[in-house]
C-alpha cells in the first residue's frame, strides 16, 4: 500500500500543451520532419500469397534518371539477426503471405519512386496457399503461451459435469471479425544514415523499444542510433512494435549514406504489412441455477496467426477472473496460416475476449427471465477467481448500478418495443482492463531557469501525456504545473517502455515521481541551476498481493429499422471504475474514444478476408468502415471517484483501452432486445438482423 | 514531363514547375514544406488533407497540382496570423475535439467550410426539406454538422467533441 500523492495539478482538465500545434497542423509527424534534399521511397510487394521469387527485372527502373537505388532479395545487405521473420526484409525469396515486402525503389521524388515501383517485373514460383480460419483446421495447436505471458489453457473443477447438472445452460459459438488499426496517419519514417550512425523519424509507440529492435536486426550500438518521435498519428498498437516497413527504410538509409529518405506506407499498404486483430471463434459455456449462480464458465478460443510469427491473442484471459464459478475453463488454439501477421490492437485480449462471454451472459439472463444487471451482480467474486487475490480495488456492482441510473435502465421493459418505423432496444455489458506496469523506465528532472524539467522517452499518441506528464511531476515535486516541462519522444532522453497495455501513465508516471523524490532528497526545495536527478520505475512500490482491474459498464440503445433492417445506436452510456483520473479532459476523450472503435467493431468494421487469393478484399478506408461523424449520437463517458492505494502512487489505472471493451456486446444486446434476433458474429449489419425479422 | 505553376498557400505566392503527375497535396508537403495538410489515404476517404481551395474546402490529394494554375489555398496553418487561432481552432480545443492530432488540420479547414456553407444555406443529406429556405442554425443542428463533418474520419474518435465545437465557433446555440 502506497501514500497517494496529493493531488493539486493532478485532477485539473487542463487543455493539452501541444493542441495550438494540433490544430494548426505545425505538430510535425515522422514523415514531415524537415530534412535537406530527402529522397523517397516505394516498396514492392508480392502478389502471391505463397512461394518464392524467381525473378525481379529491375534493369529498366535503375536506368531511369532520378532513381537513386532499387533493392530486392537479390541485392540487399544481409542482416544481422533474422530471428523475427517480419523482420527480415529481403533476406530470402521466399513468400509467405500476399504483400510481403519483397522489394523497394528510392527515387529523387515521389511519383518517380511508385512509378518505378509499380513497373517492375516479377517472376514468382507460385504454391497453393492455406489462409482460411476454420475450427477443423488441421494445423490447430495450442501455442506455449498467450500474448502478454498468459498461460494458453486454464481450468478448475470440472466444466462438462457441471453443464450436465446445470438448471439452465448456455452453449453458443460466438466470432469477432479481422479488424485493422488504421490510425489516420500512416506508418511512415524518415531515416538518415550519416558516418555510421543512425537516425529515425519515425511514427512509434516507443521510441525505445524501436531503437532495440533495429539495432538486434542491423547488429547496430545503441549508441550510435537515435529514435525521435514526438507525435504519433494514433497506433492503437499497430505502432507498439515496429513493422517490416522500418527495417525496409533504415536498409534505404544505409544504401544511400548522408542522403535523408522518406517511406510512408500507402493506406492499402497497410493492411498487409501492420498488423491487425486476428479474427475469433469463441465457443461459450455457461451454466447456472434458477437463481442465476453461475456453475460453470467456459470458454474455448480458436483464433489465427501466420506461419512465420507466432502473434496468440489471449481472448479466453476476461473470462478467467470476471465471475465467479467454482468450475472454469478456457483454452485457445492457434490456426497457423499463410496470412499477414496479427499483433496488438487496442485492448488484445479483453476487446475480443468480452464480446462472446458478455453476449453469452445476456443469452443466459434472457433464459432465466432475469435482468442482466442483475445477473451480473449475482456472480460478483469476491476475491479474483483466476488467482485467489483478493482485488485492489473492484467497482463494478458500483459501475453498473450508476450506469443503470444515468441511461434510464429501469425503464427498458421486456423488448420489441415499436416507435414508428423503428424497433427500439436496450443493452448492456460489462467492460474491464487489467491495470499494469512496465518493468522498466526512468525519469530524469533538472532544473534550468527556474523551471523544472521532466524528461523520458515516452509517447503521446493522442492519450495526453505532453498534458499529464507535467501534472504528476508538478505534484511530486511540490510546484505550480505552470512551471514544470516535460521533455519526451526521443531516445535521447531516459528509457521509457511503449505506449502499451494502458500502463505508460502508471509507468512513466511512477519513474517520474521517484525522480521528483531523488531530486528534492539531494537537492531540497532551493535548487541551482542545472541541478539534476533520475529516477527508475523499480524504485517504486510494486504490489503483487492484489489483483489489479480496472471495471466498466456500458449501456446502449439500438433502433432498428422494421423494413430495412439499418441499424443506428443514438446512446451509449459507460461508467468506470479506473483509479484517479488525472487529467478529466484528456481522459474523457479517451474513454469515448474507446467507446466509439467499440461501436465501430460492433457495426461497421470488417476486414473481409478473400482465402482463395489470401488478401482483404476492402483493403482502403473507402471499404473498409470506421465509424464516422453521422454514425453517432450521445456517447457519455462517466468515472467513479476511486482511490486505490495498491496501484501505484498516483492512484491511476490505465484508460487508454477499457472504453473498447465490452461496447460491441452491449451493442449485440440492444439489437437484440429491439428485434428478438440474436446476431452472435460481428459486424452486427443490416443482412443478419433482417434474416430474422418477421 | 514539367509544367509551369503558379499558387497561393496561406498568403504565400508561388511558382515553380510541377511534374504533371503531382497533387496538391504532394506539392504542398513534398515541395513547399507545408504539412499542415496530413496525407491519410491519398485517395479521398479520409478527408485529413481537407484544406480551403478557392474558398471552399476540398481534398487535395484529389487535385492534381497542374489542374490548379492560380489557384488561392488556406491551410489550417494559415487560418490564423502565427500566435492567434481562429474561432474554429478555438473551439476545438476548448472541446478536447481532437487526441492525436494527424486528423485535426483537416477537420478544422472542413469546419470552416462547413460554417461558411450553412451561412449560405446549403442544404445537407441531413436537411428534412431540401427546397425550404436554411438558416444557419438549421443547418448547424446536431444532425447537420454530424452529416456534414462525416468526410472527415477521427480514429481516436473525438466525434461527439466535434460537433459543439463546430456549433460553438460558429456560434450556434448547442
Amino acid at each position: 500500500m502506497t501514500d497517494l500523492l496529493t493531488p493539486r495539478a493532478i485532477g485539473q482538465s487542463l487543455v493539452r500543451r501541444d493542441g495550438v500545434d494540433k490544430v494548426r497542423g505545425t505538430a510535425t509527424y515522422a514523415f514531415e520532419t524537415d530534412v535537406e534534399h530527402p529522397a523517397y521511397c516505394h516498396p514492392v510487394q508480392a502478389t502471391i500469397a505463397l512461394g518464392r521469387v524467381t525473378a525481379m527485372d529491375t534493369a529498366a527502373a535503375e536506368a531511369l534518371d532520378g532513381v537513386l537505388a532499387v533493392l530486392t532479395p537479390f541485392n540487399a545487405e544481409r542482416l544481422a539477426s533474422t530471428e523475427d521473420a517480419e523482420y527480415a526484409v529481403l533476406q530470402s525469396t521466399e513468400v509467405a503471405f500476399r504483400g510481403q515486402l519483397i522489394g523497394l525503389v528510392v527515387a529523387e521524388t515521389s511519383e518517380l519512386a511508385r512509378e518505378v515501383a509499380d513497373g517492375i517485373t516479377v517472376t514468382y514460383a507460385e504454391q497453393p496457399h492455406d489462409s482460411e480460419l476454420r475450427t477443423d483446421h488441421p494445423g490447430l495447436y495450442a501455442p506455449e503461451q498467450v500474448n502478454a505471458g498468459h498461460p494458453t489453457d486454464t481450468a478448475e473443477g470440472d466444466v462438462d459435469a457441471a453443464m450436465a447438472a446445470a438448471e439452465v445452460t448456455v452453449d453458443h459459438t460466438y466470432e469477432t471479425q479481422m479488424l485493422h488499426n488504421n490510425p489516420i496517419e500512416p506508418h511512415a519514417t524518415t531515416a538518415l544514415w550519416e558516418d555510421g550512425s543512425l537516425t529515425l523519424w519515425d511514427s512509434t509507440q516507443g521510441v525505445h523499444p524501436d531503437r532495440a529492435a533495429v539495432c538486434e536486426v542491423f547488429g547496430l550500438d545503441e549508441e550510435r542510433v537515435r529514435v525521435v518521435c514526438p507525435y504519433v498519428g494514433g497506433g492503437f498498437g499497430s505502432k507498439g512494435n515496429p513493422h517490416a516497413n522500418v527495417m525496409l527504410v533504415t536498409m534505404a538509409a544505409r544504401a544511400l549514406p548522408g542522403r535523408p529518405v522518406k517511406l510512408a506506407l500507402t493506406r492499402q499498404q497497410m493492411f498487409f504489412l501492420t498488423g491487425y486483430r486476428t479474427p475469433t471463434i469463441q465457443r461459450m459455456q455457461l451454466g447456472a441455477d434458477r437463481r442465476g449462480r453461475l456453475s460453470a464458465i467456459a470458454i474455448d478460443v480458436v483464433e489465427q496467426t501466420s506461419k512465420i510469427k507466432e502473434f496468440a491473442e489471449q481472448t479466453g484471459v476476461p473470462a478467467r477472473m470476471m465471475y465467479a464459478s467454482p468450475n472454469r475453463r478456457t483454452t485457445h488454439r492457434l490456426a497457423p496460416l499463410d496470412v499477414p501477421i496479427p499483433s496488438w490492437m487496442r485492448a488484445p485480449g479483453e476487446c475480443p475476449g468480452m464480446f462472446g462471454p458478455e453476449v453469452a451472459m445476456d443469452e443466459l439472463a434472457e433464459a432465466l427471465g432475469m435482468d442482466p444487471v442483475q445477473l451480473r451482480i449475482a456472480n460478483e467474486p469476491d476475491v479474483d477467481p483466476d488467482t485467489g487475490k483478493p482485488w485492489s480495488s473492484r467497482h463494478l456492482v458500483e459501475c453498473l448500478r450508476e450506469g443503470a441510473q444515468r441511461f434510464g435502465w429501469d425503464s427498458r421493459g421486456p423488448g420489441r418495443r415499436r416507435e414508428g418505423d423503428w424497433l427500439v432496444g436496450h443493452g448492456m455489458a460489462s467492460s474491464v482492463y487489467p491495470t499494469m506496469r512496465q518493468a522498466t523506465s526512468t525519469a530524469s528532472i533538472r532544473f534550468s531557469g527556474g523551471r523544472y524539467v521532466a524528461e523520458i522517452g515516452a509517447a503521446d499518441l493522442g492519450t495526453g501525456a505532453w498534458t499529464v506528464l507535467p501534472q504528476i511531476a508538478a505534484d511530486a515535486l511540490g510546484v505550480d504545473v505552470a512551471d514544470v516541462d516535460v521533455a519526451i519522444g526521443d531516445t535521447r532522453y531516459p528509457t521509457a517502455s511503449v505506449a502499451g497495455g494502458s500502463s505508460g501513465t502508471n509507468t512513466w508516471g511512477s519513474a517520474i515521481v521517484q525522480a521528483a523524490r531523488e531530486f528534492r532528497g539531494k537537492y531540497g526545495t532551493d535548487p541551482q541551476d542545472g541541478d539534476e536527478a533520475s529516477g527508475d520505475v523499480d524504485q517504486a512500490a510494486m504490489d503483487d498481493a492484489h489483483a489489479a482491474y480496472a471495471f466498466g459498464a456500458q449501456f446502449a440503445e439500438a433502433r432498428v429499422n422494421a423494413d430495412t433492417g439499418e441499424i443506428r445506436v443514438p446512446r451509449l452510456i459507460g461508467v468506470f471504475a479506473a483509479g484517479r483520473i488525472i487529467n478529466p479532459r484528456t481522459a474523457r476523450s479517451q474513454l469515448i474514444g474507446g467507446m466509439t472503435m467499440g461501436l465501430s467493431m460492433a457495426l461497421h468494421e470488417d476486414s473481409v478476408f478473400d482465402t482463395r487469393i489470401g488478401q482483404v478484399a476492402n483493403h482502403d478506408l473507402a471499404d473498409y468502415h470506421i465509424t464516422v461523424n453521422a454514425d453517432v449520437g450521445e456517447i457519455e463517458a462517466h468515472w467513479l471517484d476511486e482511490h486505490d492505494p495498491y496501484v501505484n502512487v498516483m492512484g491511476a489505472k490505465g484508460i487508454g483501452e477499457i472504453g473498447i471493451t465490452g461496447t460491441a456486446a452491449a451493442v449485440v444486446n440492444a439489437v437484440h432486445h429491439a428485434t428478438g434476433v440474436r446476431v452472435r458474429s460481428l459486424p452486427v449489419t443490416l443482412d443478419k438482423v433482417l434474416a430474422g425479422l418477421d | 514531363m514539367d509544367a509551369q505553376v503558379t499558387l497561393t498557400v496561406d498568403g504565400t505566392r508561388h511558382q515553380l514547375p510541377v511534374d504533371t503527375r503531382t497533387t496538391l497535396l504532394d506539392l504542398m508537403r513534398e515541395r513547399l514544406g507545408n504539412t499542415s495538410p496530413k496525407k491519410g489515404c491519398d485517395h479521398g476517404q479520409c478527408g485529413a488533407c481537407t484544406v480551403l481551395l478557392d474558398g471552399q474546402r476540398q481534398l487535395p490529394c484529389l487535385a492534381l497540382a497542374v489542374a490548379h494554375d492560380g489557384a488561392e489555398i488556406v491551410t489550417a496553418d494559415g487560418l490564423a496570423p502565427a500566435g492567434e487561432l481562429h474561432p474554429v481552432q478555438q473551439a476545438f480545443l476548448d472541446a478536447d475535439a481532437f487526441q492525436c492530432g494527424y486528423c485535426t488540420p483537416g477537420q478544422v479547414c472542413s469546419a470552416v467550410g462547413v460554417i461558411e456553407e450553412a451561412g449560405r444555406g446549403w442544404p445537407s443529406h441531413a436537411t428534412a426539406d431540401v427546397t425550404a429556405e436554411l438558416s444557419p442554425e438549421q443547418a448547424l443542428t446536431h444532425d447537420e454538422v454530424a452529416e456534414r463533418m462525416s468526410g472527415n474520419l477521427c480514429r481516436c474518435a473525438a466525434y461527439v467533441n466535434i460537433v459543439p465545437a463546430v456549433q460553438q465557433a460558429a456560434g450556434v446555440q448547442a
